[in-house]
């Protein structure tokens, strides 16, 4: 038996969260006393997953996995683990990954966990910790079955770096009629998106009009951050949906979150609650935000965005 | 076409989250619940079949009694029926499992679920049921179109959207974008008046087993106060961020 990871990579390339999600898995294999092996798909060099803790590597190349299909990819992933008998399997919280893992708990009977946080506080009963009520609380779990997946939060555990060298195979497992299949993709390929960003700007109502977005993706673009904002804003078309955090939009889990004229509803809190630093600017110093934030300046957006841009761009240049 | 809308009956948004019984359970005291807005958004997209295309729909929840006004609001909105199956809800995989009892026996064609509910979210419950039906699945759909036995399905994804072709039996993980915040529905008096005289059946539950236990609650930590920076001196909130917070 070993612990099963999938590792998604995109354009040949690793995510973040696939070092993320074999750091984990080796963890989890160290409480239990086994290896790590990684299931990778048309990923074009795999060595850098030794680096954070797996033992072996799983090569699939077919070109029809080129567009994700979840069906196709929980086949690949059920076949992989009945290969390794692997008792555990673990995935990110990635869109593709969420979607592909109820299918798979299915296809192997397995509980499933998802939005864990930190590795299992025991392995026996196997217990989680996984947040709930949209990040206002934690639930402990246990998952009861033989086999079980976990699907662990993005930015929640980090990536440790182990020394090692993974060994590697090509598999072919059979595919199923996919059922869905992919027509057209849209999506940027110059821009960080939320999911992925280690430092999110985010902007709301306090910025008065579309038209004052300007300076909010300057800001973005100077951190390499992505750009986010407020339900309100998202309602009033300002933005699109996509961008909208909080309860009924996007989950945030960045290093730093900056809200810039956003009040802090508590939709609003409990949707960016799992990123580590807050910062808030807004003219009122009563915003609820304030409570909620590490860092904050009482001030006019329209007046403490451009200065902190060019205090930005000092240090990047005097740091560069 | 037949849908089957899935109602999951959580805290409202603005709920303040507490826990009774040792930590081991939500604290209902006080709280107002509601459709799951991820439900809701779906709800209202299947209104739309309903008076643009001839549907059927009808709503589901497993769950006991308490969960029957909200499934009453559903049916204030258009609902034709409404099924209660009687149990308990205890983990994704067992609602799941008793979810597909009822979409078997009811010969549906669409089941349209949230993306998640607000409570637990599992984020688990449609693709389990879509696997255990042998339906077609697309989750994060913020656009569907359903012709015939052919369905066009738009999903969110990480950085972007994709547009995907499917077809009937189908089960989808609907959220904001399916219909805009705009056009949910508020239940008018009539609808009220008629949600009292349609059916609200209750059916018996299939027995299934979670596979996952809730042991206990936690909350997080109380945060520290905030550290202001005044606004004439951000260098010095550039500097916490780079030496304090390291985020930077």
């Amino acid at each position: 038996m070993s612990v099963l990871v999938y590792t998604e990579s995109e354009n040949g390339k690793f995510k973040k969260t696939a070092l993320e999600v074999a750091s984990y898995a080796k963890a989890v294999a160290t409480q239990l006393g086994t290896t790590v092996t990684a299931v990778t798909v048309n990923a074009a060099d795999t060595s850098e997953l030794g680096n954070y803790g797996v033992d072996k590597v799983l090569n699939v190349t077919n070109s029809t996995l080129e567009k994700f299909s979840a069906k196709s990819y929980a086949a690949v992933l059920k076949q992989a683990a009945e290969k390794e008998d692997a008792k555990v399997i673990v995935v990110s919280q990635s869109a593709d990954s969420k979607y592909l893992a109820p299918l798979l708990a299915v296809g192997l009977n397995a509980g499933y966990a998802s939005n864990v946080m930190e590795a299992p506080s025991s392995t026996a009963p196997f217990t989680v910790k996984r947040t709930a009520f949209t990040n206002k609380a934690f639930n402990i779990t246990t998952i009861n079955t033989d086999v079980k997946v976990v699907g662990l939060s993005n930015n929640s555990f980090g990536l440790v770096e182990s020394s090692a060298s993974a060994s590697s195979e090509d598999f072919s497992p059979t595919l199923p009629e996919a059922g869905v299949t992919v027509q057209s993709v849209d999506k940027a390929t110059d821009t960080v998106t939320i999911a992925d960003a280690e430092i999110v700007v985010s902007a709301g109502r306090g910025l008065k009009g579309p038209e004052n977005w300007g300076m909010i993706e300057e800001l973005a673009d100077v951190l390499g951050a992505a750009t986010a904002c407020s339900k309100p804003v998202s309602d009033l078309g300002w933005r699109p949906h996509s961008e909208h955090v909080g309860q009924t939009g996007k989950p945030v889990a960045a290093n730093l979150y900056i809200a810039i004229g956003i009040s802090g509803a508590i939709q609003h809190l409990a949707g960016i609650n799992a990123s580590k630093v807050k910062v808030v600017v807004n003219t009122d110093p009563e915003a609820p935000f304030f409570k909620a934030a590490d860092y904050g300046v009482v001030g006019d957006a329209f007046e403490v965005i451009p200065t902190l841009i060019e205090k930005l761009k000092a240090f990047k240049a005097a740091n560069a | 076409m037949k849908i089957l809308v899935c109602i999951s009956h959580v805290p409202d948004t603005t709920s303040k989250i507490n826990f009774t019984d040792g930590d081991s359970k939500f604290d209902t005291n006080g709280v107002q619940y509601v459709i799951n807005p991820n439900d809701e958004f779906g709800l209202t997209r299947a209104m739309w079949f309903k008076e643009k295309q001839g549907a059927s729909v009808d709503v589901v929840n497993v769950g006991g009694a308490e969960t029957e006004p909200t499934l009453r609001k559903a049916l204030a909105i258009g609902a034709d029926s409404a099924i209660r199956v009687n149990t308990e809800a205890k983990d994704g995989f067992q609602v799941a499992k008793e979810l597909a009892k009822v979409v078997k026996d009811g010969g549906y064609d669409l089941v349209i679920a949230g993306r998640e509910s607000i409570d637990y979210n599992g984020g688990m419950v449609p693709g389990m049921l879509a696997e255990l039906t042998n339906a077609n699945f697309v989750t994060n759909c913020i656009n569907l179109e359903v012709e015939g036995t052919n369905a066009t399905a738009t999903r969110e994804i990480d950085g972007g959207k994709e547009t995907v072709a499917t077809s009937l039996p189908l089960v989808i993980a609907g959220q904001k974008g399916l219909v805009e915040e705009s056009d949910l529905r508020i239940p008018n008096m009539r609808g009220i008046m008629m949600a009292r005289k349609k059916p609200l059946n209750v059916v018996d539950a299939a027995n299934a087993e979670p596979e996952t236990a809730s042991i206990k609650f936690e909350k997080p930590a109380p945060k520290g106060a905030v550290t202001l920076v005044d606004a004439g001196n951000l260098d010095e909130l550039v500097n916490l961020l780079h030496n304090e917070a390291k985020v930077i």
